[in-house]
């Protein structure tokens, strides 16, 4: 079977394909180069830099398999970056994997690999994907390394996306993983895990959104919930619920971002226990098994990517919006992020946060 | 390399060998742009022959007040990214567009040559869509200055006649491995009496012009291919039927299609060709995994496709310069192969298509 593998130059996405070239697979290795390689040499980014492709390809070359790389860039600006931008200034704090992954990768890509006569895209996610011969449908299931596990970012695919996906490491373990890669003899055995936003390497979010925005003055007041001025801040895409440090308060308690309003480019601050939040309303909600449930559900939902997934009720609003209370308060439950729903190891749905209230 | 692996440099007969080596590759390029060898200098490449002269000519002029550079938006990135620097350095640079035919216009270069202009940069065939620009009137127009006239003729030498005499012109690059020579050597022609700053200082070598012990295999392998090419010029004629062959065959069985750049003023071997709601990547792609190597634009760092330049700066949509692929032929290309091109790309084309406009409606 001819599998197209979205190749970032990681160890997963490596691995991921020397696994299927193994069992018998035609591979195509593909990369994405997404942002200009030669205007800004120091803007490339910890995922997919100039680095990175050499070394997807030099993996390929390895295992024997063709490699190409495609040039996303005006793609990743439109569906990725310009809309991580506007989640700022909207007082949002968006997470851009998630679109990453459904409009290039489980999109673009896969629209390109079926030029190529591709049956698949596999990807190195620690996921997994199983058919239901009962109900005739895929399963989104967590990975085998519950630390690993990265349904998080994949709760948009659809049925038909599923149906073409590949996730060749979500059975194993990181450390089966970095075993096969030795065993393989890839080069990208020992190579360090990325974290950061690919396209802010630098890790300053409110310096690169700064640098995005016309220079307008975005400055507002904070207030605590009783309404009461407390200081000025510089704009609220600098900020996120649940931070602290940055808001350049002289007060007695911590005070924590608990809520951004950006029609009075206004920033509510209290101490933690204000926090601490029991409901969201979620928009643009992708059912895994295709449509909504019909009634409540008792799940867990996780509501950012290192968040324990608490138990809570989900409550269907149409097709694509959800209602959750969550059984004990959350922590920082702030607009922008994902939120997904889960039964046990099954993912049964997601969306973006869009509300929260205590 | 085992029998004359002695320095050029040294007084001993190894070395003595080695320099004869050279002489003989020195004589050989020579002949193929019909100049002398000792105006011959050897270095690692196109991109390197294009920086001496770039450099070399602006650092001799900009003292004396020459401080402008003309050239076109159709040229290498060898070039382009070279006055680019230059422009840190005082440089003005004046770029010219080409026509839609992919044709420089020689007055308006000329146009912009005064006196306070170091040199005139204008390739001599273009790497992209094969257009063979009319040096010999840009020189004619643009020499009462008193600039300096170079021309990057890596697409040219080895596939066209090509001679500097007649071009009159006063620098000329040149790269082996674009006329089946080795990697990694090349060579830039320096009229005698046009004074150039060296930019690799260093020992004596090729007249001091160019310091660093030479490339001996490769510039011994660069005289071989340039004696093996100059007997080919006999053939272009049989490459460009094949190529004709192939785009008229494209032409008329993929709907949509056009070929850029002035047809009857090209290099025999190459046709650039553009494919309406394609993007040209995944046809390369497709036709790569069917064993058939093309080319988009030029390729950048990481191996992947940059919107082309050179067909922005003929003024082409920029919908051009996504879909736009270039096919080369070689020396050995056969009938066969292009019947098999010709035949797959149809089938290709029509299902990237398809899938181009069910994307679009689920959008």
């Amino acid at each position: 079977m001819r599998v197209v593998v979205a190749m970032s130059g990681g160890v997963d996405s490596s691995v991921a394909a020397g696994l299927l070239a193994e069992a018998g697979h035609d591979v195509i290795g593909l990369s994405m180069q997404l942002y200009d390689q030669r205007a800004k040499p120091e803007a490339f980014g910890s995922c997919c830099s100039l680095d990175d492709l050499h070394d997807a390809r030099r993996v390929a070359a390895a295992l024997g398999f063709p490699h190409y790389i495609l040039n996303f860039q005006e793609q990743f600006r439109a569906a990725v970056v310009d809309h991580f931008v506007a989640e700022y200034a909207a007082g949002r704090t968006p997470i851009p994997c998630v679109q990453c992954n459904a409009d290039l990768k489980f999109s673009t890509l896969a629209e390109r690999a079926q030029g190529f006569d591709a049956a698949a895209v596999a990807t190195g996610h620690y996921a997994r994907v199983v058919f239901d011969e009962d109900r005739r449908r895929y399963r989104l299931l967590r990975s085998v390394d519950a630390d690993k596990d990265q349904t998080y970012f994949l709760f948009s695919l659809t049925q038909d996306q599923l149906a073409h996906a590949m996730f060749p490491v979500g059975h194993l373990t990181k450390s089966d993983v970095r075993h096969h890669a030795a065993r393989l003899g890839l080069a990208v055995a020992d190579k360090p895990d990325s974290h950061e936003i690919c396209f802010i390497p630098d890790g300053d979010t409110a310096g690169f959104v700064d640098r995005q925005l016309p220079a307008d003055d975005r400055s507002g007041e904070i207030v605590d919930s009783g309404g009461a001025v407390l200081g000025r801040h510089r704009g609220i895409h600098r900020l996120t619920v649940g931070q602290r440090k940055g808001l350049g308060l002289a007060t007695g308690t911590p005070m924590y971002v608990l809520k951004l309003e950006p029609v009075e480019s206004r920033v509510i601050v209290g101490p933690r226990e204000e926090l601490g939040g029991r409901h969201l309303t979620a928009t643009r909600v992708n059912w895994i098994a295709g449509a909504p449930p019909d009634a409540p559900q008792h799940l867990t939902v996780r509501i950012r990517h290192r968040h324990q997934d608490a138990p809570a009720v989900v409550t269907p609003d149409g097709t694509d919006r959800a209602a959750v209370t969550f059984i004990d308060p959350q922590m920082a439950i702030t607009p922008g992020q994902a939120v997904v729903f889960y039964d046990g190891t099954d993912v049964i749905g997601g969306g973006w946060i869009d509300t929260a209230s205590a | 390399m085992r029998e004359d692996f002695g320095n050029p440099s040294s007084v001993h007969s190894y070395g003595q060998r080695a320099k004869g080596a050279l002489d003989q590759a020195r004589s050989e390029v020579a002949s193929l742009i019909g100049a002398d060898p000792t105006e011959v200098v050897f270095t690692s490449g196109g991109t390197e022959s294009d920086n001496f002269a770039i450099r070399g000519a602006y650092d001799a002029l900009a003292a004396s007040g020459r401080r402008r550079i003309v050239t076109t938006g159709i040229e290498h990135e060898a070039v382009l990214n070279t006055v680019k620097a230059l422009t840190l350095r005082g440089a003005e640079v004046i770029t010219v567009p080409a026509g839609r035919d992919g044709l420089v216009d020689p007055a308006a270069v000329a146009e912009h040559v005064n006196s306070e202009t170091a040199l005139v940069s204008v390739m001599l065939a273009n790497n992209e869509v094969g257009t063979i620009q009319p040096l010999a009137e840009i020189a004619l127009l643009s020499k009462a200055h008193g600039a300096v006239l170079h021309t990057d003729a890596v697409q040219a030498a080895g596939k066209i006649p090509v001679s500097v005499r007649s071009l009159g012109i006063d620098l000329l690059s040149m790269s082996a491995h674009k006329f089946s020579g080795p990697k990694g050597v090349g060579a830039i022609w320096i009229r005698r009496g046009v004074r150039l700053v060296s930019q690799a200082t260093g020992g004596r070598q090729e007249r001091s012009r160019r310091g660093g012990t030479e490339n001996v295999p490769g510039i011994v392998g660069m005289g071989v291919a340039a004696t093996l090419a100059q007997q080919a010029l006999s053939h272009a004629d049989a490459v460009a039927a094949l190529r004709d062959r192939l785009e008229t065959s494209i032409l008329g069985s993929v709907p949509g299609t056009a070929v850029n750049g002035a047809r009857d003023h090209r290099v025999p071997n190459t046709t650039n060709i553009s494919f309406d709601g394609i993007e040209a990547e995944s046809l390369l792609i497709a036709l790569d995994l069917e064993g058939v190597a093309v080319s988009t634009g030029s390729a950048c760092s990481s191996g992947t496709l940059e919107p082309s330049h050179v067909l922005k700066a003929m003024g082409l949509p920029q919908a051009f310069a996504r879909n736009s692929l270039r096919f080369s032929l070689g020396a050995t290309t056969t009938a066969e192969e292009i019947e098999f091109v010709a035949g797959a790309l149809p089938r290709l084309v029509t299902k990237l298509r398809r899938l181009g406009r069910t994307a679009e409606a689920l959008r």
